[in-house]
């Protein structure tokens, strides 16, 4: 029996990031990706893999090539402008005990 | 259990001559590493972790994947509904473990078909203990009892690995493992405390072949598994070989007892002054002639993933068409 070559790329069935809501409330989490000819067969699997413990309520699939994510080598220059920005916290505010709870 | 063979395959030296970037990547990377910090896919990491990494997570998919196939063997002969029922969900949830993996994987810059392919072609291995035959419906229930709870105790140390997707893959699979083991425990006790004569002795025979394998799952003695030390520098590996085998000897001991039977080693005993179980020594020629190919299903366990390859090709070429066909439609119209 031959051996299998390396199929090329384009035989392969695309790539699919999952998104599951566990339960009504929450927000919709990356749990991981898989492989499907399609968006409808790709539910299906999603469904199948990611939620064996009945761990969703709702589920996203989002071809891996359409998420658009930030640089994460600029990481430390794209989030910087938050760390200075003290005032935004409300430690930054200093209250009479009094009103404190605010 | 997953790197038993790490040191087959062709050996990365360490670093050639690194620029001025690299070399303050790599310090970054390190204090990362030693802070007990996550990395995640697109970060810099060094070309040796990286590879590391694709073995081993790969491996540890097939091992999955692989896994399916001994207990598989006994679906259709299961005893009972409940049992059938029961082991039918552990091997799907066995190809599902597989699945979270092959991803964590993939998010590392291999592919699936180039993971498939190392693995049809002998390049790549999974843990040996699958190169063993299922014989009879209580291997069902040691292999529960057994080389689950071997796999989970390697599995938990890796919830924390320094590679987050591998690490929470790991979670994913934990959570779902423990069923696992617990399944295959219970139905040896019902055999064992309301079991024939026949059914205890056939659950004693089943422990027979099963004890030592399980044991070997955990890798050659520290001394002689070279990758480790860079593993553990690198946060992929916690424990070490030998640390996490009499974790699991000094566990099952007592599980033994309860079940009533008998562990096949004369050199087995609480040692008062260690505080630990000594056991004896593996047969380290069975364990390297497994590894190396020869062991009793290693042909027939890769022949049956490369039939499933082959034979399901038009499956996936037909959806892939399908799928196509649908989207030009949907476009013309």
């Amino acid at each position: 029996m031959s051996t299998t070559t390396t199929q090329a790329p384009a035989n392969e069935w695309p790539l699919w990031e999952v998104f599951v809501r566990s339960k009504a409330g929450l927000d919709h989490k990356h749990c991981g990706s898989l492989h499907a000819a399609d968006a409808k067969m790709a539910l299906q699997l999603a469904r199948d893999v990611y939620t064996r413990r009945q761990e969703g309520v709702s589920v996203w699939v989002v071809p891996s090539s359409q998420i658009v994510a930030s640089d994460p080598v600029e990481k430390s220059m794209y989030f910087d402008p938050m760390e200075d920005k003290v005032y935004r916290h409300p430690t930054f505010y200093v209250l009479p005990e009094s009103v404190d709870h605010m | 259990m997953y790197t038993q063979a790490m040191s087959v395959g062709p050996q990365e030296t360490a670093a050639k001559v690194q620029s001025v970037e690299e070399a303050q990547a790599q310090q970054a990377f390190d204090a990362r590493i030693d802070a007990g910090d996550f990395i995640e896919a697109k970060d810099w990491m060094p070309e040796h972790y990286r590879k590391t990494l694709v073995r081993q997570i790969s491996q540890h998919a097939h091992s999955e994947i692989v896994g399916m196939l001994p207990e598989g063997n006994w679906i259709t002969r299961a005893p009972t509904l409940k049992r059938k029922a029961i082991l039918l969900a552990k091997v799907q949830d066995e190809g599902g473990h597989g699945l979270y993996l092959y991803s964590a994987a993939e998010t590392l810059g291999t592919s699936r078909d180039q993971m498939l392919d190392a693995l049809h072609t002998g390049r790549a291995k999974y843990s040996s203990i699958f190169n063993y035959p299922t014989l009879s419906w209580a291997d069902i229930g040691v292999i529960g009892w057994l080389v689950d709870g071997a796999a989970i105790m390697n599995q938990v140390p890796l919830c924390r690995c320094s590679y987050a997707p591998y690490a929470r893959a790991m979670i994913r699979i934990c959570r779902e493992e423990s069923f696992h083991q617990r399944q295959g425990y219970e139905s040896l006790l019902v055999m064992m405390q309301k079991g024939t004569p026949e059914q205890k002795a056939m659950v004693q025979d089943s422990v027979n072949r099963w004890w030592w394998p399980s044991l070997m799952m955990f890798g050659p003695h520290d001394a002689d598994s070279p990758n480790s030390e860079q593993s553990m520098r690198w946060g992929i590996k916690r424990i070490s070989n030998d640390d996490l085998r009499q974790k699991f000897v000094d566990a099952t001991v007592q599980q033994a007892e309860v079940l009533g039977v008998t562990v096949p080693d004369p050199d087995l005993k609480w040692n008062e002054a260690r505080g630990h179980h000594d056991f004896g020594e593996i047969d380290w020629t069975e364990f390297w002639r497994v590894v190396g190919g020869d062991g009793p299903c290693n042909r027939n366990r890769l022949a049956a993933r490369v039939k499933a390859w082959e034979e399901g090709a038009w499956v996936r070429e037909a959806a892939l068409a399908h799928s196509r066909k649908l989207a030009t439609r949907a476009k013309a119209a």
